[in-house]
């Protein structure tokens, strides 16, 4: 081996895997720090969306407190479409996307940094003000715990299963409601067993299938979706 | 003698095997569709519970069958495109795609005339009804997809990928879709097991026959349409007899 391979062997080195992962979260971190309005566009996107149901419906609180985890999950599904487009746009359309495709690092590794960042700002913020919009519709404490900690394990799933949709359609014209039409029906199942839970629990059910379930559906996701996504920004590059 | 078996993937000698196919299924086809509608109409006997409104069956069941049949070909022809890089691959599952949708919608269409009188209800969100409109959803996301890509081998690609991500959930979708509908509802209305009259059986076969060569038939010509789209700068098409004229 050269001295020169060394020498860059070296530098690619110092930087492992993790501290990749580290990086690109700090960074996409930092840059929507910069613009805070972004994170919290979609926050009140939600509490909003949330809010709409008892109007639209009427103010008994027997049909909101079944309703209520129906809603609060179709609300997190929408608000987090809402925000999808940004995960790729920027750096796309500034050539930093360009960048980390030619980087000697994995790109799977990269992009998972930048679906957790997606997730810290966007899923984080619901998962945290979602018992506020469950007390709202009356929802009873240990029904709200559970809620949480399904949010807490579908809100990444829609990240990631998101950063596929996102990736495929960057840079295409209307490229915000194509990503809905594509991801959301991917979604279902995480609709399905996060509102099951929170369901089973109000009926005096166990709700440990439908948790198992959930935390099936996010390994299955860690382990598949960066890969895909990465392959779709290759795709989408060319 | 080698015979030279991936001559016909490249698409100018597909173009033309294609226009001759066409016939040998269309027609097979129309002969059948017709065999199946008098068997079903004229010789299927009535049913005992259902009366003669059973007799949608006959497109339903196949419509259902080839709706979910044709998402697999369609992911299996565009992850063929993906690996190989064959383009007369993508073109087949693009070319694949609206069909699926059609059958998909008649599925759908058919179940809610068929649920109305039986079940006294347009529309009940049973497991199977569920995931057909999913999977219908599916084919719409594709096409959107697909049509709003200017580049077409970016756009074979981009759809390719997100047919192979849809056939993997698509199992993980039904099932989840079942386990909710019995958590909600307990049993939905079923068919009482009566065993099938043989007429009933045959009609039913040919028709799924008749659908799945008219989906053939149909693929071959969409396919040639898009290889002309897409080929439309090359000598080869500007020579073509139908081209000229």
């Amino acid at each position: 081996m050269t001295r020169c391979a060394n020498a860059t062997g070296a530098v690619t080195s110092k930087l492992s895997l993790f501290g990749l992962f580290g990086l690109v979260i700090r960074r996409d971190l930092l840059l929507a720090m910069r613009r805070r309005a972004d994170v919290l566009t979609t926050l009140v996107f939600f509490v909003m969306v949330v809010s709409l149901f008892p109007l639209g419906v009427g103010p008994e609180m027997d049909m909101l407190r079944k309703m209520a985890p129906g809603v609060v999950w179709v609300a997190a599904l929408l608000a987090s479409m809402l925000s999808l487009g940004r995960m790729f746009s920027a750096d796309y359309l500034d050539g930093t996307l360009e960048q980390m495709l030619l980087a000697p690092q994995s790109l799977s590794m990269l992009v998972l940094g930048k679906i957790v960042a997606h997730w810290m700002l966007s899923g984080l913020p619901l998962v945290l003000i979602a018992p506020v919009l469950g007390l709202q519709f009356d929802m009873p404490a240990q029904a709200l715990w559970v809620l949480i900690l399904v949010l807490l394990l579908g809100t990444p799933i829609l990240s990631m299963i998101g950063a596929i949709g996102a990736a495929l359609t960057l840079g295409l014209r209307g490229g915000g409601v194509l990503v809905s039409l594509l991801v959301l029906p991917l979604c279902i199942p995480v609709l399905i067993f996060g509102t099951g839970a929170v369901e089973a629990v109000n009926t005096g059910m166990t709700i440990v299938p439908h948790v198992a379930l959930l935390g099936a559906l996010l390994l299955l996701a860690l382990v598949f979706t960066p890969w895909v996504t990465a392959q779709a920004l290759r795709i989408s590059m060319e | 003698m080698a015979i030279n078996w991936f001559k016909y993937s490249a698409p100018t000698a597909f173009y033309g095997l294609a226009g001759k196919m066409i016939p040998w299924f269309a027609v097979p086809a129309a002969v059948l569709f017709m065999v199946g509608m008098y068997i079903g109409f004229f010789v299927a006997p009535t049913d005992a519970i259902q009366s003669e409104a059973y007799r949608i069956i006959f497109i339903h069941v196949p419509a259902s069958i080839l709706s979910m049949f044709i998402y697999l070909i369609m992911a299996g022809y565009a992850a063929l495109g993906l690996i190989f890089n064959t383009r007369l691959s993508s073109m087949m599952a693009t070319a694949l795609a609206p069909t699926g949708a059609l059958f998909a919608f008649i599925s759908l269409w058919t179940g809610a005339l068929w649920g109305k009188p039986m079940w006294g209800a347009w529309w009940v969100w049973d497991a199977r009804l569920t995931s057909e409109l999913i999977l219908l959803f599916l084919y719409l996301g594709f096409i959107a997809l697909q049509s709003s890509i200017e580049d077409p081998r970016r756009a074979d690609r981009a759809g390719a990928l997100l047919a192979i991500v849809g056939s993997v959930n698509v199992p993980i979708i039904y099932f989840s879709v079942k386990w909710w509908n019995t958590l909600h509802q307990g049993a939905t209305i079923k068919f009482t097991g009566t065993s099938m009259h043989v007429a009933m059986q045959q009609a039913m076969f040919i028709m799924l026959l008749a659908c799945w060569l008219y989906v053939i038939a149909v693929t071959l010509a969409r396919v040639r349409s898009i290889i002309l789209e897409r080929e439309r700068n090359t000598q080869w098409v500007n020579e073509l007899k139908e081209v000229r004229s």
